[in-house]
């Protein structure tokens, strides 16, 4: 579905490679079909996103990206900085609705539903699909408040008592409990970097989500929470579908089944996480993970 | 004419100085195999700084004690009999002198000493002016000589410059702050004078304000009691706060949070020109329009209003508070990073669950301290109180009739006739003592909370 797409932008976007009048535009990928390869034993597809187009004002920043996300997997989103990982990643909870100026054209569903059904309650949308930022973010509130914040607004608890139970059950599965047990009601600002990222995942948790969107999650940490981390997104893997920014190539090998690398704004290939850095299809994809590019 | 030609002056000699360093130092560098320590512009400034400022010190020295050496002088001229005669008289003299000199002309006929006195003390200025201005620039082309003969390779001008740099800084700020001490020690020392003739006791825990003119029954000096002009002050203040806090708070979070752009770009400078509008217009826009609308409003619903109360005087500034209230918190709210919004929007908040349970708690801090300044300005208004408040210094609780307020009584002690001496007078400076004191409170616990707030998110 269209949302205000002026007609000469559509056009533009989908015509062949010709020669074009705005030397702005002369790298613009048009017309390019993303190389996907297929997982050996096809997962369900959770989320779907068809011909994917985002502007910041006058600024093209996604070309025609379409992937299927895997239930119960782990989906990585590499690439180089400002190449349009994040900004999709942003789109699949509408997180992009925040930003002024921002548009996006193209069709997201989950489960099949349209995510950008005019229709639709965001607010509901966002509690179903949850998010992870690149700097942990918890709020200046205690660790209980923290994680309490989501099931208190959608008035998932019905008693303190089942509030406690959803909180410490969010914080162990964000294997961070034992470590904050007896400091649930000190500040959530006052933990070490890793464990507030932990408390932002338990946040996000909190509130059941489908699927969890983690925007490089473990920029801001040192190798040893971003291995707590890593480890903890394995175990998510299990109940939820998870899709991750990642700068770290390694990172990506680790946690993920399937790999979309992305370059200038266009998804170029995407495919299983263990074909994806050994034996890539795209000549671009091969010069990003070794390290030629980016 | 005079400060023109001193200004000239220390053009001149920055010019040439700085030239004359310049240069210096340019045909130094070429001159020597050593590599220059500083660039040859600090050179220039070393010397531009070693010229003015000795010759600033000597015109600034003329300016502190020149009207005394003036004074003696003109005093040498008078014939004895005046010199001794009553201080009063004495002064009259010397001001006539001055007017003669400086051309003026005086009233009435002039005496031959006078007349005397007056050319030569033009003469006389005349002279030292432009002996100052040769000193000044010979002691200025000194210290350029003095410098310039410095110059070479191994000087460190630039660290020299940075140290001179710095120390005048430090200057402008000791002078900012030696005005407050004196302002303060001012007030201190006329208030305590004050409560010579009236106990503190009486001052601070009277109820009744009623200071009797200086010339009536000397010796009854009238009550002078804080508490009428303390509570008007509250209440005017507390009402304004009513009016300012709601309005400011939820303007800035419209501003901050909801309006597109566009709208805030026209709206927000609407909100601040309100903070332009002088307070007086408001304090007549409230006597003339608020008063009489609130008078006919009481009418409709039975409730007696004054037109002239604290009310009207409240309300009035309230809304002359509401663009700083607004304005501060605007920025408070948004100096919250955006991580916390989209944090809370993430979790499928809507935009006012994140305004009333992440934005507005973690900027609250900052936005109480944002309110403690705008009291403190309620407190220190004064003008709009004088018009709008009805001057009634009576310990009223009822604020729909007249009150009066601790700026307003400083300005009717004031006013007219002030003799000094009296405790009709120095009471003024009682009240100011006492609004200073609160303000200054409430301004340090205002820092204190900002301050806090500040390492929030560090």
């Amino acid at each position: 579905m269209m949302f205000n797409a002026p007609e000469s932008q559509k056009m533009n976007t989908n015509a062949a490679p010709v020669a074009i009048a705005d030397p702005k535009k002369v790298d613009l990928p048009t017309g390019f079909k993303t190389v996907r390869t297929p997982d050996p034993e096809p997962r369900p597809v959770r989320v779907h996103a068809d011909d994917v187009c985002v502007f910041y004002g006058s600024k093209q920043a996604l070309f025609d990206v379409s992937i299927d996300i895997p239930e119960k997997a782990v989906t990585a989103f590499i690439g180089p900085s400002g190449c349009g990982k994040s900004t999709f990643l942003r789109c699949l909870n509408r997180m992009n609705d925040t930003i002024e100026g921002a548009r996006v054209e193209g069709k997201i569903t989950l489960d099949g539903e349209d995510l950008y059904d005019p229709k639709l309650d965001v607010v509901e949308l966002r509690a179903r699909i949850g998010m992870v930022f690149q700097k942990p973010n918890p709020f200046p509130k205690t660790i209980f408040e923290n994680v309490a914040y989501g099931p208190r607004i959608h008035g998932l608890a019905r008693s303190k008592t089942d509030l406690e139970q959803i909180v410490v059950e969010s914080l162990k599965k964000a294997s961070l409990f034992n470590e904050v047990k007896d400091r649930l009601h000190e500040v959530g600002t006052g933990l070490s970097g890793g464990q507030q990222q932990r408390l932002c995942i338990a946040r996000a948790i909190a509130v059941s989500p489908e699927v969890i969107l983690m925007d490089e999650p473990c920029s801001a940490l040192d190798p040893i929470a971003t291995a707590k981390i890593e480890e903890l997104i394995d175990e998510l893997r299990a109940n939820y579908t998870i899709v991750i920014v990642t700068h770290s190539m390694q990172q990506a090998a680790r946690v993920s089944q399937r790999t979309a690398f992305f370059h200038l704004g266009i998804l170029v290939e995407e495919g299983p996480t263990e074909m994806m850095f050994t034996s890539p299809a795209e000549k671009r994809t091969q010069d990003y993970i070794t390290g030629r590019f980016g | 004419m005079n400060s023109l030609v001193v200004a000239a002056l220390l053009l001149v000699l920055l010019a040439v100085s700085y030239q004359v360093g310049l240069s210096r130092s340019r045909a130094v560098a070429t001159g020597s195999t050593l590599k220059m320590h500083s660039r040859p512009n600090y050179h220039g400034m070393m010397v531009a700084l070693w010229c003015l400022i000795p010759a600033a010190l000597i015109l600034l020295a003329w300016l502190f004690f020149g009207d005394n050496i003036e004074r003696s002088y003109t005093l040498s001229l008078l014939p004895p009999e005046v010199v001794n005669s009553d201080p009063n008289q004495l002064r009259d003299v010397l001001r006539r002198v001055e007017q003669i000199s400086t051309g003026y002309g005086v009233v009435g006929d002039s005496q031959p000493y006078e007349n005397a006195a007056g050319q030569a003390l033009q003469e006389f200025r005349l002279l030292t002016f432009w002996s100052i201005v040769a000193a000044a620039a010979a002691v200025g082309i000194i210290g350029l000589l003095a410098m310039r003969a410095r110059i070479a390779p191994r000087l460190r001008a630039r660290n020299e410059f940075e140290t001179i740099i710095k120390f005048l800084l430090a200057v402008c700020s000791g002078i900012a702050i030696l005005t407050t001490v004196g302002i303060v020690a001012s007030l201190l020392r006329e208030a305590l004078r004050f409560f010579t003739f009236i106990s503190p006791i009486d001052f601070f825990f009277g109820t009744v304000w009623s200071p009797r003119f200086a010339a009536t029954a000397s010796g009854d000096y009238g009550q002078y009691g804080l508490l009428p002009l303390l509570w008007g002050t509250l209440m005017v203040a507390s009402i304004a706060m009513m009016v300012a806090i709601p309005l400011g708070l939820m303007s800035a979070i419209y501003l901050a949070e909801y309006a597109p752009r566009k709208v805030r770009a026209v709206a927000k400078p609407m909100i601040e020109i309100l903070a332009g509008i002088p307070s007086v217009i408001y304090g007549f826009f409230a006597l003339v329009t608020l008063g009489p609308a609130l008078s006919a409003l009481g009418d409709m619903i039975g409730v007696p209003i004054r037109a002239t109360s604290a009310l009207t005087a409240g309300i009035a500034m309230g809304i002359m508070i509401i663009p700083f209230v607004s304005s501060l918190s605007d920025d408070i709210i948004t100096q919250v990073p955006r991580a916390m919004r989209d944090g809370s929007l993430g979790m499928g908040a809507t935009k006012s669950e994140t305004i009333k349970r992440v934005i507005l708690p973690a900027a609250l801090p900052g936005i109480v301290g944002a309110f403690l300044l705008a009291v403190s300005k309620a407190f220190g208004e004064t003008m709009i109180v004088v018009l709008a408040a009805g001057n009634a210094p009576i310990l009223r609780f009822n604020p729909f009739d007249a009150t009066s307020t601790v700026t307003v009584s400083i300005v009717n002690q004031l006013t007219g006739d002030t003799n000094f001496a009296s405790p009709q007078s120095l009471v003024a400076f009682a009240l100011g003592l006492t609004l200073f004191v609160m303000t200054l409170g409430l301004n340090v616990i205002a820092l204190y909370v900002v301050r806090k707030y500040r390492e929030q998110y560090e």
